[in-house]
């Protein structure tokens, strides 16, 4: 698929809300939870020193 | 040949296994992910009746599959602690809930935004949808329970039995599309069946299956260790290892 341009890239053929809206809430719920699973780890290890 | 099964049953001997195998898992899991995305924005060509918005496939099936994999490996684990009464096997179901949960609310939440362009709505109450609806309560009903009951070995016991109730959803949401009439299309891939797509989509979307299971060995590997931590942290084990790490 050769897209040509950024924007036609961005606007996913005026799908952009949903695929964009779908790929961005799974990325930040991935981080979120390797975010809270470094936290979680820090303070076990914390409440055994 | 004399293979020590039980070698790996012992939080102590597991955890640095745990740490290697999250480790080696998350590689795999970026590399596939890289790999799985290219195919699915760059090879994979526009649907000739959806356009571009399909291309939320690549996530929105890997997501609903890792959903129902992972309850079944959950109600496995808390399975095998209710019947053997392993401490192993009760931490294993608790780390597998979350990421279970979070995956079947990104299948979902891509369903619902897949579902306004194709279908023309957010949400209907077919039978597909409510099931994996259903699912996440059931995870979550698990997590709740869990951390409801003070005594981790009684909680394990609680949240295995809802496990194992709740594990005849997972069929119902898998044949749900053929059950019931469903605004949910059926399978795209199946294995009596050509496939219904095109064999760069198909790629795409089988390397980003590959991408979430790695990821998902990889979160509930570190969420074990978490957990293992927490629960011997008593222990002469986890007390050497917090030292190291400080």
């Amino acid at each position: 698929m050769n897209w040509g341009s950024l924007d036609n890239f961005l606007a996913m053929g005026g799908y952009g809300l949903y695929v964009w809206g779908s790929y961005a809430v799974t990325l930040a719920l991935i981080v979120a939870e390797l975010v809270m699973l470094a936290r979680r780890k820090h303070n076990a290890v914390g409440r055994i020193r | 040949m004399s293979v020590n099964w039980f070698k790996y049953s012992s939080p102590q001997t597991f955890f640095p296994l745990a740490g290697r195998l999250a480790l080696g898992f998350g590689a795999l899991a970026v590399f596939t992910c890289a790999v799985g995305l290219y195919l699915g924005f760059f090879v994979a060509p526009t649907d000739a009746q959806q356009g571009e918005s399909y291309r939320i496939i690549f996530i929105h099936v890997p997501a609903a599959w890792m959903s129902m994999f992972l309850y079944v490996v959950m109600a496995f684990w808390a399975g095998i602690g209710l019947a053997f009464n392993t401490r192993l096997s009760g931490m294993m179901a608790s780390a597998v809930a979350p990421t279970g949960a979070l995956f079947t609310f990104i299948a979902l939440w891509t369903g619902s935004l897949w579902g306004k362009p194709a279908w023309g709505t957010w949400w209907v109450w077919d039978a597909r949808l409510t099931s994996e609806l259903i699912l996440l309560f059931l995870y979550f009903g698990f997590m709740a329970l869990q951390a409801a009951i003070d005594d981790p070995r009684r909680a394990d016991r609680a949240g295995a039995v809802l496990a194992l109730v709740g594990v005849v959803n997972v069929p119902i949401i898998y044949f749900s599309v053929k059950w019931w009439n469903t605004l949910h299309q059926g399978a795209s891939v199946s294995l009596t069946k050509a496939p219904t797509m095109a064999a760069t989509m198909l790629a795409g979307m089988l390397v980003m299956i590959f991408a979430f299971w790695f990821y998902s060995i990889a979160a509930v590997m570190l969420r074990a260790r978490c957990i293992m931590l927490e629960r011997e942290r008593a222990s002469e084990w986890a007390g050497q290892y917090a030292r190291g790490v400080a």
